[in-house]
């Protein structure tokens, strides 16, 4: 039976917006609930569609919207096997300042911690939503001291994952992470040009990269209607955002006599709110902006129904990030209670990830991940080595990406591999006829989608 | 191929079911892979004499290669025109001493190196190069770029992959064109991406591969396959029937090419062992892909066209350090590169290129933000090497684009326009870059 609250939201929807003209057959009991694990999770394992059956689509839904209402502690127990998510950014960077080599020690703790999550932990959405919004917000573990700072910036995007967009921004704005990794921290106003031209001055002056890209990537998108003047205007505003210590305890510090306290314009607007505020109006302005609306709103309906963004359901998501001050939640409700999120053409439209496919592997055989070591490997060797996207645009989300030859090949290995158990710290052990099984179940073209 | 069901494997079939059973939800076995397994139990003991069909052995075939330096690569630093007074004026910091110069700290980088060529400098992390400069494999191409004036490296990589500056709707990347239009038509691996996913250069071609190691393409012997290269070749054909048939065209398409691919590459560079181990390649993701994509060339696989990128050129803080640094790491990898080709490199021509320039003048952090021209470089046996081709638009600031940035004379199209002529024998320049009025670069590339 059809779960009676998305069928009153989807009949509701489809009568405000025109029914659609979509002859194909509405889906059944059991794809909705293979539709819904697919895209809310990293995938199923044999429980969660137990419980998913028995509890319904709406409170599922409920459930996973509310991470806080959900008891994780088989996780965190795992988890504290990472030392690196427990410390202090000061003491990781300390290391890292100390010691040659810890950068590669932070990044595969913090790949191992990440590929943990998505396969073991029972707050799912929030992990799907933290893997996107990294990589929305993304940032490159390979730039200076940057990998010290992810652990916090990992934990901040998350705690935030379902929240408000604009609370988001401004901790993404604030970190360390960002502040480095998009060079603001080294942006400051130049000095007058009377003043004499000497090393110091030459140390002065605007770094355009995190203007740039906060309104390209983060806010507005590349079509959102700014300018190369607004990007200076707003290079600007953020001159002062910056790192204090940066290498033994990064922290943001405004420094008023960094920024440049002239008059701004950004996007038609004046901005006069001086120091500091400048770059909180801005993030404001941005926030708010129905270009960002759009834009983040589209991103959104790629992730969770098909890469072949329907318009309409664009249109509707980005009305609500309006209407709720950008709440993330209430964005995530408008597309899993759309019609064009249950239709049969969203169902299997989005290829998986690597990291994706991986877990959702591990998940699908209900296997015992005792080191997921391995398991980050695979993730790499198809793609996508976590954390170490050096591009502010992060990976990919569309289908050809993660399809190429060599990626092909290296996930039906995975699958063979998994099924003879030859995935190191997975526990898998099968009769050689059930690995085959396995082996052609994982690795069919059918699962590569989700 | 007739499918048997033996009782034998349909008894141990239920035990594979039930795990099956139990990962789809207590759905049926889909048929498809009741059907696989079922193959399984046939070929099993069978020997596998299946050869692929191989691409004929003949005559060296002539390759054009794309080396996409991502990230807006300083081509004011790598090339420098020292002869411009308003250089060092712009760039107190970055500016390097004009060859025979001294140096100007103890870390930095030491002068410009002498290319004989008025007013320009090589970088000198760029050493490696200079034989290749004087053999006359190398040229440079400057004040080159995209006719669009975006800064966004998202934008302006995908205009230069599209092959249409402006125009995002563009359906297949100008390397998908280029192949279409290669003399003796298509074979098979005659496109090749080294590369973790298929460049946007490459959209449009279903028969473009793209993989960044061979390892990437060895599927390990199912359960009860016996080991080695038979059992992986077992495994492949496995999964090959597998994705015959899939519904799927994107997933189909892909898995056509691959499984065609893994078995020829897999023999054919075993014997190579990959090669190039005395070429002095950098053990950079650079270094690796060049290492490949020369022993593509080498074991004449029926490569034509191929995509490699490296990126790490966006330096927007303390530039000096990092982009000597991956400038030394780029130098290296095309000198091994070249060695390594050894005569082949007649056959030759790389095209390395970048999105965009950088700003003329340093900004607040020792570094540069994004602007418009910048340089290319050509390698190869035909190339008129040891010259940089181009008109200089000059830096004074009346000659600046938009008064900040170094400006574009030669549209980055007739490069590669020269190049795909030559090499492919794609002369239709419309339909290569469809849109572009301008010109192929005269005497870049000989024929």
């Amino acid at each position: 039976m059809r779960p009676a609250i998305v069928t009153a939201t989807c009949l509701a929807v489809a009568c405000a917006h025109g029914a659609r003209n979509d002859v194909t057959p509405p889906l059944l009991e059991r794809e909705q609930n293979e539709h819904l694990l697919s895209r809310a999770t990293f995938g199923a394992r044999p429980q969660d569609r137990e419980r998913l059956a028995r509890i319904g689509v709406a409170a599922f839904l409920d459930e996973q919207l509310h991470p806080e209402r959900i008891e994780d502690g088989a996780l965190e127990a795992q988890l504290a096997k990472f030392p690196v998510l427990e410390r202090s950014t000061a003491d990781l960077a300390q290391d890292m300042a100390d010691e040659r080599g810890m950068r590669r020690d932070l990044v595969t703790q913090l790949a191992q911690a990440k590929v943990m999550r998505a396969v073991a932990s029972e707050r799912q959405l929030q992990e799907v939503m933290a893997d996107f919004w990294f990589n929305h917000f993304n940032v490159f573990a390979g730039k200076m001291n940057e990998a010290a700072l992810l652990p916090a910036y990992e934990r901040e995007i998350r705690e935030r994952a379902l929240g408000r967009f604009g609370d988001l921004l401004a901790a993404t704005a604030h970190s360390p992470a960002m502040l480095i990794y998009l060079d603001n921290w080294r942006s400051s106003a130049p000095l007058p040009p009377r003043a004499r031209a000497t090393a110091a001055r030459r140390k002065r002056g605007l770094n355009e990269n995190y203007a740039r890209e906060l309104l390209e990537l983060h806010t507005l998108g590349v079509d959102g209607g700014y300018t190369q003047a607004d990007v200076i205007e707003v290079a600007r505003c953020f001159t002062g955002w910056t790192v204090a210590e940066e290498k033994t305890d990064p922290r943001f510090v405004f420094r008023p006599g960094m920024h440049d306290p002239g008059v701004k314009r950004v996007l038609g607007q004046e901005i006069a709110a001086g120091g500091q505020g400048d770059g909180e109006a801005v993030l404001d302005l941005l926030a708010h902006h129905p270009s960002t609306a759009r834009f983040v709103s589209r991103k959104l309906v790629k992730k969770f129904v098909s890469d072949d963004a329907p318009e309409a359901l664009v249109q509707r998501a980005a009305e609500t990030f309006l209407r709720t001050d950008g709440d993330i939640r209430s964005v995530l409700r408008t597309l899993f209670e759309s019609p064009e999120f249950w239709s049969r053409r969203a169902l299997r439209a989005k290829v998986r990830s690597p990291l994706e496919l991986v877990a959702g592997s591990v998940r699908a055989l209900g296997a015992r991940v005792d080191d997921p070591a391995a398991l980050a490997r695979a993730v790499a060797r198809m793609g996508e080595p976590l954390f170490a996207a050096q591009a502010p645009t992060g990976y990919p989300d569309d289908a050809a990406a993660w399809l190429s030859a060599g990626a092909l090949l290296a996930r039906i290995d995975f699958a063979v591999a998994l099924s003879r158990g030859q995935v190191e710290g997975v526990a898998v052990d099968l009769d050689p006829v059930a690995a085959r099984a396995v082996a052609l179940s994982l690795g069919s073209p059918e699962a590569q989608r989700r | 191929m007739t499918v048997r069901t033996p009782a034998t494997s349909r008894r141990a079939f239920l035990k594979g079911g039930a795990v099956l059973g139990a990962m789809l939800g207590g759905g049926v076995v889909p048929g498809f892979i009741r059907r696989a397994l079922a193959a399984i139990e046939d070929d099993m003991g069978d020997t596998l004499g299946r050869s692929p069909d191989g691409v004929p052995a003949g005559a060296r075939r002539k390759v054009l290669a794309f080396l996409f330096l991502r990230g807006a690569l300083d081509g004011l630093e790598a090339v420098a025109p020292y002869g411009e007074s308003r250089l060092a004026e712009l760039r107190p910091d970055l500016a390097l001493p004009a060859p025979g110069g001294e140096r100007k700290s103890d870390t930095g980088p030491g002068a410009l190196l002498d290319l004989g060529a008025s007013g320009f400098g090589l970088h000198p992390s760029l050493e490696p190069l200079l034989p290749l400069w004087r053999e006359g494999t190398l040229a440079v191409v400057h004040a080159v770029g995209l006719s669009d004036a975006t800064r966004s490296h998202f934008d302006a990589q995908d205009f230069l992959e599209l092959g249409t500056p402006g125009l995002k709707s563009t359906r297949d990347g100008w390397m998908a064109r280029a192949a279409a239009q290669a003399a003796g038509g298509r074979s098979r691996l005659d496109a090749i991406a080294v590369a973790p996913r298929v460049p946007r250069s490459f959209r449009g071609d279903p028969s473009a591969l793209a993989f960044s190691s061979v390892d990437q393409l060895r599927i390990r012997p199912v359960a009860g396959m016996p080991g080695g290269p038979r059992g992986r070749a077992l495994a492949r054909q496995t999964f090959q029937a597998l994705y015959e048939n899939a519904a799927d065209p994107l997933v189909a398409a892909s898995a056509k090419e691959a499984f065609a691919a893994a078995d020829f590459l897999e023999h054919k560079l075993a014997e190579l062992g990959h090669g190039g181990g005395e070429a002095g390649y950098p053990d950079s993701p650079v270094g690796k892909s060049l290492r490949l994509l020369a022993a593509l060339i080498r074991s004449d696989v029926g490569l034509r066209i191929a995509f490699a990128e490296v990126g790490g050129w966006d330096t927007h803080a303390q530039q000096q350090g990092t982009l000597s640094r991956h400038l030394a790491d780029l130098g290296k990898a095309l000198a091994a590169f070249r060695a390594d080709l050894g005569n082949s490199i007649e056959e030759v021509t790389l095209v390395a290129a970048t999105e965009f320039g950088r700003t003329v003048r340093q900004n607040g952090s020792a570094g540069t933000d994004h602007g418009h021209g910048s340089v290319a470089f050509v390698v190869g046996g035909r190339v008129a090497g040891g010259k940089v081709h181009g008109r200089w638009p000059g830096l004074d600031d009346d000659q600046l684009f938009e008064g900040r940035d170094l400006a574009v004379t030669t549209d980055l199209r007739s490069v590669l326009a020269a190049a795909a002529a030559v090499q492919l024998g794609a002369t239709d320049v419309s339909r290569l870059f469809p849109g572009y009025t301008g010109i192929v670069l005269p005497g870049l590339v000989g024929v």
